[in-house]
């Protein structure tokens, strides 16, 4: 069997961000972006530096998923959410949490990390919640 | 520049259909589009045909020239893919070549085969119509985006789940005599309210169904309808189209659709009216939500008002703006690359009067088809007017 396909720019992004070295990229303008950019989807500018993500972001919104596809089909019930950090927003799933739909509010703070998709052990862009603020 | 006519459409009853392939479904749909012009099927001279997820469903690509054998023609055939706005594009794409002169009669529509995969599969199928690297392998699934903005919509603005379960009841009521839809039975706001989750804060009935069908439009250009004596009552007066970006993290708003105000703009702008001037619409109501996030891009309410028009009247069937009342997406079905073109099917029927709700709108003059691509990241909206 061939080893996976590489996503090149992606997977070295989220290595780091496993490795608690999260990044976007930003331009002069200071639009923010995500891996792979060749120029920035704002305005155009191919001048695009790495810049560290907070540990922490702010939950703009959230669901929780019940039916899904094959690739998570063991990890149903899940809550999935929008978290903005700044330059960029991410999306992913919320761990640690019982998955209802009080199990997180907008506006709640969340760390972000990689984790294992229940299923099938793939990367997982994951936050859990980081308390107060 | 020329107008341009509908000159006939067709549509297949949408629903599960077990036993036919798609190119029966597309078959089907054009036989009767081109029964209902009038029109020789040797005088098509492009075919722009939409499909979304043939590929996995039927394990068929390079759709176009199947479809045109299928449908009778010899010419031109190009298959367009949009996610769910892809008949809508192949639609506008017919337009404009009627109108820039080349082509005199094209053929245009789409169809999706969904009932033969299982749900999981479907489910996945649809996912892909958002960011594959940041939206799907992070959880996100087809009702997970537009639940997610939904609840980006309550938070910003109000409003609660009675209220989509209204528009979920609406268009349930509306699809009742449509005999082309998938479900033809009410729905009650409590039913709706009590559906099992899919993804909250989205129910069952939040969604549509997973439907296989096709739909096929004639569309002429006005020259070649006089010339011929072709019976073509209601022209395309506007067509306009919007792009976002791709996943849902990276807009302005989540709770807001600028590719589909951009869209109706266009379309307004192109045809010389405004949104005060529109008797009927058909949206995009994929999930309750959306029908809500499309009113308010059509400029029918400004953002945030548009959570309460189906509770509060004003969009139902007998309301100052009927919208969807062919049922939308979320009772007619939505066979996902076959929607826009059904949607221009539906509103030509209503504005020629022979829609069983077309006496919903009996003076109606003017309507928008409004049909969205993944988490509208896609949008294009037809503007139709009843012929001077």
């Amino acid at each position: 069997m061939s080893a996976p396909a590489s996503n090149g720019a992606y997977d070295e992004w989220l290595d780091a961000l496993g490795d608690g070295e999260g990044y976007a990229l930003v331009c002069p303008e200071g639009h923010g972006s995500l891996p792979p950019r060749r120029v920035c989807p704002e305005c155009g500018s191919a001048t695009l530096s790495e810049e560290r993500l907070a540990g922490t972001g702010t939950v703009e919104t959230y669901s929780v998923v019940h039916v899904a596809g094959p690739q998570f089909a063991d990890d149903t019930p899940y809550v999935t959410a929008v978290a903005d950090f700044g330059p960029v927003r991410i999306t992913g799933v919320l761990r640690g949490v019982e998955p209802g739909s009080d199990a997180v509010a907008v506006g709640d703070r969340v760390a972000v990390g990689v984790e294992e998709r229940a299923t099938d052990g793939a990367p997982l862009v994951a936050f859990r919640p980081a308390g107060g603020e | 520049m020329t107008d341009v006519r509908v000159a006939g459409v067709g549509l297949t009853r949408f629903g599960s259909h077990p036993d036919r392939t798609g190119r029966d479904l597309f078959a089907t749909a054009a036989l009767r589009a081109f029964e209902d012009a009038g029109v020789p099927r040797e005088d098509v001279e492009e075919l722009n045909y939409g499909n979304f997820m043939g590929a996995l469903a039927e394990h068929q690509g390079h759709q176009a020239p199947l479809m045109a054998e299928a449908a009778g023609v010899s010419c031109p055939s190009t298959r367009y893919e949009e996610a769910c706005a892809s008949a809508g594009v192949a639609v506008r794409e017919a337009v404009r070549t009627v109108r820039a002169g080349d082509a005199d009669v094209a053929l245009a529509g789409g169809m999706e085969r969904m009932t033969n995969l299982p749900t999981d599969e479907v489910t996945e199928g649809l996912a892909i119509a958002a960011d594959d690297l940041f939206e799907v392998r992070a959880g996100v699934t087809f009702p997970g985006a537009y639940a997610l903005m939904a609840t980006a919509y309550f938070d910003a603005y109000g409003g609660e789940r009675e209220d989509l379960a209204h528009v979920a009841a609406k268009n349930h009521a509306n699809a009742v005599p449509n005999e082309y839809a998938q479900y033809r039975k009410e729905v009650s706001v409590e039913e709706a309210l009590d559906a099992p989750p899919v993804a909250e804060p989205l129910h069952l009935y939040d969604a549509c169904p997973i439907t296989d069908g096709a739909s096929a439009l004639v569309i002429v250009s006005e020259e070649y309808a006089a010339e011929h004596d072709v019976d073509a009552p209601v022209a395309v007066t506007g067509t306009g189209q919007g792009t976002d970006r791709m996943s849902l993290a990276d807009r302005q708003h989540l709770a807001r659709t600028p590719a589909a105000d951009d869209a109706a703009d266009a379309a307004y702008a192109d045809a010389g009216v405004g949104p005060g001037d529109v008797d009927v619409a058909e949206v995009h109501d994929c999930f309750t939500i959306a029908e809500v996030l499309a009113l308010e891009s059509l400029g029918f309410f400004d953002p945030g008002e548009g959570i309460s028009a189906a509770r509060d009247g004003v969009t139902t069937a007998d309301g100052d703006l009927p919208v969807n009342l062919s049922g939308g997406l979320k009772a007619k079905g939505h066979p996902v690359g076959a929607t826009g073109g059904s949607q221009i099917a539906e509103l030509t029927r209503l504005l020629r009067g022979d829609h069983p709700n077309s006496e919903r709108v009996a003076d109606a003059e003017v309507g928008v088809a409004h049909n969205a691509g993944g988490t509208v990241a896609s949008a294009v909206v037809h503007v139709l007017e009843v012929a001077k």
